[in-house]
């Protein structure tokens, strides 16, 4: 049992014990249709499209592919959660990101200490995201602000790391696991991103501090009154996006064998798209890390989906812009209806 | 020589489920001021919305001059001649009171040049008609509100108002400029307007009005000429019933020993305060709007920032740095503002009843999701909140309940000292009537209750003790037996009150 708490499209008053309508339903599982009509309607394309008729859009292999490659944004995007959830923004993960995965990649150098790699990522990570949290609550600069400076100035920070170069290092038997093992049959990838969702899904739904964040991001100055440390809520979110911005570095670069100071480059908009595909508000204070799950593997879909079609990157990005807006263009019509039910 | 002008026939309006009009009726002839009373949520300016073309009815006739109008949008009505005086000022700032006046209206000269001359010239005649103190080159935004309120006016009669409506005139206005206000609004009933004025003041009905309708839970509930409309009789139609019931005025007990004390507060907007509340005490906080009675009661709870002064709790002194330190030690604060600083719209009754609460209800940071789910139970029983179960969101609930939440969260910390700013603003009557007992039922148990209210009848009903503030520090102090509407508005205005008319109850 959990506190229940809205996500984007729950109807304002929710009868507890009624007998669900389809329109309830609809609502209650948000853009997952999407995923799944997606999902179908690409192995119908790919099949088509193909030579001989077949597609292996489906099968196994390349499901466990959509996922590995979901992995990284699916984990920043859990961050970014966090942070959206309290009306915030963090432009600086993909730059958090490269930071982490340079020095990370360095410590594992054999003249350095190859087994403290991991923690460097994370911590390095975590640093970074505290850094963005005293801007922005103690100092009460605008978070876009904030993370647009930090953003830019990591992305230079990750440059001069690496020396402008790429830190490769093929022996990494700390970490190497990680990008590149498997447990039961499952890549460690996915395992991780799997861990990150379920401490978020629980950090925000069964916890005091789950709850302050939401209460933060739907009314800060309620909150306030209410005895909530706005500041602490705020220095909390922005520290775990670095964190879990600092294990998407370790992931990318275990899975690369290396790192540079362009890793992860735009990371950021695929994780804000994640999120808000996932029906979680720019304006804080309604959303469910379950929406960014779906939002996450909207994107893995398309992104995959597009490549085996053999649509040109430059079409694909046009068709991802175009699917995000129409997502939320109809998560918008759907919240009308459930109000006006 | 006095004709019917506007005649409202049978208006209803709803929306969704909320009736706010039923079957309104109101008329209102030239060379009249007809005061328009009722509480808030009574469906007054609903009913001016109407009227000026906001909004649509779902039934009704409406007449001007004795033909039936479709008033479409706000423009249609402007064209018929009903003009809205809205409580918001909408001026332009950075535009002249010309240019103000004349807002899509421009006169215009050859090859579409707008017409200064002629604008300054009108609008310089209409304010000297209007006895104002500025011209139309004056930039709007350097005026006070009471002349951004004639720019307003002004900008109505360049349309040849037959109706005028005003909703709340006087509620950011000193006595003088009020005195000023009331000047223009005769003049322009002596020039024939017929004039629709909204207020729930009653010394301003009782100076003003030629005729007083009143108002309901969205009905019509009667009209009563001049003479007939004693302030007793219009509450007691304004509240549908006998005062000394709807207060639930409990047995005066003695109060126990002082619970909280403060003494000399300063602050940006407050200057000098010293005060002290005693267990089982309702204390009422009045004063006009502005004379810093929330900043006090903002300071006491930690949520400004204090330059000067002493908070005592229990004989100890306390410091009180933000909310959460006063929040600690059982100090409680319900804001006037209800959604903009108390409420979490989208989130739970849960959630909102239980947030204050939600340490105690923890292990380690894991919340005890029975135990709230039960706390949140309980409060909605005892409260008698309707609302679907612990789970319903918020934004959904009306006024009323809203407020029986936020109550609850506060009565979850269970404080001994309770601070509620207007507690009943926007509040069903049903609801208010709840909250007065609930308000007795916490002083009988011990707890300390300061109550801050604009609605004199309010904190002349329920408060042992009156305290009244002016610009920033405490002007007096009434105690049982001398709590009135004179005293406290001579108190709250530093000048005899105009009027004799006095709401005393016991």
């Amino acid at each position: 049992m959990s506190i229940p708490l809205p996500t984007a499209g729950q109807p304002p008053l929710p009868r507890p014990h009624a007998r669900l309508n389809a329109r309830e339903v609809f609502n209650r599982v948000g853009m997952l249709p999407v995923l799944i009509v997606m999902y179908v309607a690409f192995y119908f394309l790919t099949r088509y499209l193909s030579d001989d008729g077949t597609s292996n859009f489906m099968t196994a292999g390349n499901t466990m592919n959509i996922l590995r490659q979901t992995s990284i944004n699916l984990v920043l995007a859990c961050g970014m959660t966090f942070v959206i959830l309290t009306a915030g923004i963090d432009l600086s993960v993909g730059s958090i990101l490269a930071v982490a995965a340079v020095l990370g990649m360095l410590t594992s150098l054999p003249e350095h200490m190859p087994m403290l790699a991991l923690p460097v990522f994370m911590l390095s990570g975590l640093a970074l995201g505290l850094l963005n949290g005293v801007l922005v609550a103690g100092f009460k600069i605008n978070p876009f602000v904030v993370t647009l400076g930090t953003m830019t100035s990591l992305r230079g920070a990750a440059y001069l790391f690496a020396d402008g170069t790429t830190v490769l290092n093929r022996t990494i038997p700390s970490f190497e696991w990680l990008g590149n093992g498997a447990f039961i049959g499952v890549p460690w990838l996915i395992w991780v991103a799997i861990a990150v969702v379920l401490v978020s899904w629980f950090l925000l739904r069964q916890t005091v501090l789950g709850l302050h964040i939401y209460a933060v991001g739907g009314n800060p100055q309620a909150a306030r009154l209410t005895g909530i440390k706005v500041s602490a809520v705020l220095l909390f979110v922005y520290s775990i996006s670095g964190l879990f911005s600092g294990i998407g570095g370790a992931m990318s670069a275990s899975r690369l064998y290396g790192a540079n100071g362009n890793w992860g480059t735009g990371y950021e908009l695929d994780a804000i798209a994640a999120v808000v595909l996932g029906g979680t508000s720019l304006m804080g204070g309604v959303g469910s890390v379950w929406g960014t799950v779906v939002g996450a593997l909207i994107i893995g879909v398309m992104n995959n989906g597009l490549t085996i079609i053999g649509l040109s990157s430059f079409w694909q990005y046009v068709a991802k812009g175009a699917v995000i807006v129409l997502a939320v263009l109809l998560d918008k019509w759907r919240q009308s209806q459930a109000t006006t039910n | 020589m006095s004709e019917l002008v506007l005649d409202v026939k049978g208006v209803s309006k709803r929306f969704g489920a909320v009736r706010a009009l039923d079957n309104v009726q109101l008329q209102v002839h030239s060379h009249e001021i007809l005061a328009l009373m009722g509480e808030n949520g009574a469906g007054k300016s609903t009913l001016m919305k109407v009227l000026s073309g906001v909004y649509q009815p779902d039934a009704g006739e409406i007449r001007l001059g004795g033909q039936t109008i479709k008033v479409h949008s706000p423009a249609d009505a402007r064209a018929a001649g009903i003009n809205l005086i809205y409580q918001e000022l909408a001026v332009a700032p950075h535009m002249s009171v010309a240019q103000n006046v004349f807002m899509g209206s421009e006169p215009r000269g050859r090859f579409g040049r707008v017409d200064t001359g002629l604008m300054t010239r009108k609008t310089n005649e209409i304010l000297a008609s209007l006895g104002a103190r500025f011209s139309a080159d004056t930039l709007a935004g350097s005026l006070g509100i009471a002349d951004q309120q004639q720019v307003e006016i002004a900008r109505s009669l360049i349309h040849k108002s037959k109706v005028l409506i005003m909703d709340e005139p006087t509620a950011a206005l000193s006595d003088r400029e009020t005195e000023r206000l009331f000047e223009v609004i005769r003049r322009l009933r002596n020039d024939g307007i017929a004039i629709v004025y909204i207020s729930h003041r009653m010394a301003e009905m009782v100076e003003l009005a030629d005729r007083v309708s009143v108002m309901r839970d969205g009905g019509y509930v009667g009209t009563l000429p001049r003479e007939e409309a004693t302030p007793e009789r219009v509450i007691q139609m304004m509240v549908g019933r006998p005062l000394g019931d709807f207060y639930q005025r409990r047995e005066t007990t003695t109060p126990g020993p002082v619970r909280l004390e403060v003494r000399n507060m300063h602050s940006d907007r407050i200057h000098g305060a010293s005060f002290a509340v005693r267990a089982g005490e309702v204390l009422g906080l009045a004063g006009l709007v502005g004379a810093g009675r929330t900043e006090l009661a903002r300071l006491v709870f930690g949520a400004d920032e204090l330059h000067q002064g002493e908070i005592l709790l229990d004989g100890q002194v306390i410091k009180v740095k933000e909310p959460l330190d006063a929040i600690r030690r059982g100090i409680a604060y319900l804001p006037e503002d209800r959604k903009g600083q108390g409420l979490f719209l989208q989130l739970s009754a849960l959630a909102n009843t239980t947030m204050s609460v939600l340490g105690r209800n923890s292990r380690f940071g894991i919340l005890n999701h029975k135990g709230l789910r039960r706390l949140t139970e309980d409060a909605i029983k005892q409260l008698a909140v309707k609302v679907p179960g612990p789970d319903g969101i918020v934004g959904g609930l009306s006024g009323g309940n809203q407020q029986k939440i936020l109550l609850a969260r506060w009565l979850a910390i269970k404080p001994k000292v309770l601070i509620l700013d207007e507690p009943t603003r926007g509040v069903d009557v049903g609801a208010k009537s709840e909250i007065y007992r609930i308000i007795n039922q916490l002083a009988a148990s011990g707890v300390a209750v300061v109550v801050i209210s604009s609605e004199l009848p309010e904190v002349i009903g329920i408060c042992d003790r009156v305290l009244v503030m002016r610009e920033g520090h405490i002007s007096g102090e009434l105690g049982a037996g001398q709590i009135n509407q004179e005293a406290i508005m001579t108190l709250a205005t530093h000048l005899p009150a105009a009027v004799d008319a006095t709401v005393t109850l016991h």
